[in-house]
């Protein structure tokens, strides 16, 4: 064999370390990420109403919500045909989808590419905080529906509000509120949080921040980490440093099995109480209940709660082969709702379906005791306070959470509307 | 005081294990003057791999440490023989962007298959627990990958430099024309060794995953970082994966301790001071310099 890789030693090893580092260097950049252009026009479109579900579908938050957060909305509209059948205004109902990849220039494109040239009459979910943020800037521009359920960020519904943008499932606040104040009150007085540096887990720590505090605890440090984040060993160490009652963890998907795994592993499963920010069942699921075991944390919905949970869950289990989270059952609600608004609207008009969203009180299997607040449109309904089962509690499987406790919808969300939010 | 020794023995058995995960990515740009990029996607396939073994067979961690290297060791034998040789007398460019294709080609599978939450891997018994002395503790887990990692690294240093086979591998490294004019088949060991590269990052994977989130992305990230140890180590420099393995895991211990979010920032930046000062890498070889 002749080769000729030997007289390559002089010359190319040069080039090569450099495109290796120039390489290193750009992936670490591609993580900004930059604006994309923009495209004119706006047609509204009577003869068909267009749901638009925007999410991840290939990346960390996909098995939360992604493809089958279609399949809930086609439940949705399956329902509503059902039930209006002949009668129904919207008789001929599409749905579209793409993926934003969690990035707020490609989610800004993806919307602007829906509301324009696949006519969506809503979009639906937007998860990852920056991404929904730069939808509900286009709703805006656009005059188009967007109902938030996958991102946690308050701005949704304060300096970012406006008249075509609802946030329906969670926000930081809710999170905190019931997390946190609980902890608190069950005598974890001494708090040191530990959060991911960008918008999603400062957001967090302000909030979780607030609640601990005005529940009589103190926070006593919080510590930024990178994001993303594989081993938090010197962290977890430096949590534990001020001899804290809880540990709290504001990082989602991944990095949050990193951090639990690793929290166990410096043995203080049982030792110091763990409380996670935001938790989604799937995260449960991957890790098993033995590693969060006895963890306390908010959730927005829950499967196995009652009878009419699960029926639905059943329903959605039939489809999917698994069990929904909060998010596809968020996802359910929205859509479901919209059209319920269009139908009493007559008409898929931003308009008058925001007419008839607002202020307006609502109940499905997503939303108990729900309410549209027409000053910034938070979605306010119950939350959960729910704890990990341990493994011998655990009958089947996605069986994995008890509700400790409900909490009313005026206390779950922040009832002060934000004086940045002008619609 | 004791914080910064807790701190430094972190770091030191954080490095241990970037040194066994860089070991494979210099061997086998020593020896191939191949940039493997698909390492990190290697990595996440070891991991994977042992989380698919648990749940489909049972076997736990001490089982997939050797099935998941040897799985592993083939699945390198196979990419050399069908993609990487054909490109090897080309541009080193062209391997470059053969192996990250192969990168992007995994991980899309494996998020296909096994979607992208993290797979279920446990801590593997006997290693749970944890070490104190004085006020200064470490787990059982960390100690036993840190020890691990050392004696392989050591092992193959030795390997290469105290046996017949190293002496000619590393002799086709330096000068591969006159290794073949002495009468050494040079061909014959770019194979085995490319999965030999390859096995190591999977054993690198399967000593991740009882410890971390095992899913498909879990290796975009952390070639990165091995991206950067090698560079500071100097590329092809074995010794030098090793060394800087260490040194980016105390870099990035003391980040955490002392710096917070700019841990890993850390990192790029001692990356850039060594390329500022030492073009080739800390033990690079001279040529490359020149």
């Amino acid at each position: 064999m002749q080769r000729t890789r030997n007289s390559m030693s002089s010359f190319a090893r040069r080039p090569l370390a450099l495109a290796a580092t120039a390489v290193t260097g750009s992936l670490v950049l591609a993580a900004c990420g930059a604006g994309g252009p923009s495209s004119g026009g706006g047609k509204i479109s009577d003869d068909k109403v267009v749901l638009g579900l925007l999410n991840d579908q290939s990346g960390v938050y996909k098995d939360l919500s992604g493809p089958n957060s279609k399949v809930a909305i086609e439940m949705a509209v399956a329902d509503y045909k059902a039930k209006y059948g002949d009668k129904a205004v919207a008789k001929n109902i599409e749905i579209v989808q793409a993926d934003h990849q969690n990035k707020p220039d490609i989610a800004n494109t993806k919307a602007q590419e829906m509301y324009d040239r696949q006519k969506a009459d809503i979009i639906l979910d937007v998860p990852t905080s920056s991404a929904a943020l730069a939808v509900a800037t286009q709703a805006k521009a656009k005059k188009k529906l967007f109902i938030d359920i996958g991102a946690g960020t308050t701005a949704l519904t304060g300096k970012s509000c406006n008249k075509y943008t609802f946030h329906w499932a969670y926000d930081t606040y809710m999170l905190a509120q019931g997390t946190g104040a609980t902890a608190v009150q069950n005598g974890g007085k001494n708090w040191s949080i530990v959060y991911p540096d960008y918008a999603f887990g400062q957001d967090m720590t302000k909030s979780f921040t607030n609640a601990v505090t005005k529940a009589g605890g103190t926070v006593q440090q919080s510590i930024a980490t990178p994001f993303p984040n594989d081993n938090f060993s010197t962290f977890i160490t430096k949590a534990e440093s001020s001899k804290p009652n809880v540990i709290g963890i504001m990082a989602a998907g991944g990095d949050l099995i990193n951090f639990v795994k690793q929290f166990n592993q410096a043995g203080l499963q049982g030792k110091t109480q763990l409380a996670v920010g935001l938790m989604f069942i799937t995260d449960i699921h991957s890790l098993g209940v033995d590693q969060f075991q006895g963890t306390q944390f908010t959730d927005a919905w829950y499967w196995n709660f009652d009878d009419q949970n699960r029926a639905w869950a059943d329903k959605f289990k039939a489809k999917t082969q698994t069990r929904p989270s909060f998010a596809h059952a968020g996802n359910y609600s929205a859509a479901l709702q919209y059209l319920e608004a269009v139908q009493r609207a007559g008409t898929d008009n931003s308009d008058a379906v925001v007419k008839e969203l607002e202020g307006k009180k609502l109940n499905d299997v997503f939303l108990r005791n729900g309410e549209v607040r027409a000053a910034d449109h938070r979605v306010l309904h119950d939350a959960y306070l729910v704890k990990v089962k341990s493994k011998d509690q655990v009958k089947e499987e996605w069986d994995y959470e008890e509700v400790v406790s409900t909490i009313p919808a005026a206390e779950a969300f922040n009832p002060t509307v934000s004086t940045d939010c002008t619609m | 005081m004791t914080a910064f020794i807790q701190y430094t023995l972190q770091g030191l058995a954080l490095g241990g294990f970037y040194a066994l995960a860089a070991l494979g990515l210099a061997v086998i740009f020593g020896v191939l003057g191949v940039v493997n990029f698909s390492h990190g996607a290697c990595y996440m396939l070891g991991a994977v791999g042992a989380a698919l073994l648990l749940d489909a067979t049972g076997l736990g961690f001490w089982a997939a440490l050797p099935i998941i290297t040897v799985a592993m060791f083939l699945f390198g034998v196979l990419l050399e023989r069908l993609f990487v040789q054909w490109l090897l007398r080309l541009d080193p460019l062209y391997n470059f962007l053969l192996t990250f294709g192969i990168t992007l080609f995994l991980v899309d599978f494996v998020k296909r298959r096994y979607g992208v939450s993290s797979l279920p891997y446990e801590l593997p018994a006997g290693l749970q627990g944890r070490v104190n002395v004085g006020s200064v503790s470490l787990s059982s887990y960390q100690i036993f990958v840190a020890v691990f990692s050392v004696a392989l690294c050591l092992a193959v240093w030795l390997l290469l430099t105290k046996t017949r086979v190293g002496m000619i591998v590393r002799a086709s490294t330096e000068d591969a024309e006159r290794s073949r004019a002495l009468g050494i088949n040079v061909g014959r060991w770019v194979t085995p060794v490319f999965g030999f590269g390859i096995a190591l990052a999977g054993l690198a994977g399967v000593l991740r995953a009882p410890t971390g989130s095992v899913n498909a992305d879990m290796g975009s990230f952390f070639i990165i970082i091995l991206f950067a140890v090698v560079v500071i180590g100097g590329l092809g420099s074995i010794l030098g994966a090793v060394v800087a393995g260490f040194l980016v895991g105390l870099v990035e211990a003391y980040g955490q301790g002392y710096a917070g979010s700019f841990s890993q920032v850390l990192i790029f930046v001692l990356m850039a001071v060594v390329i500022l000062v030492r073009p080739s890498g800390l033990f690079g070889r001279e040529e490359a310099a020149s």
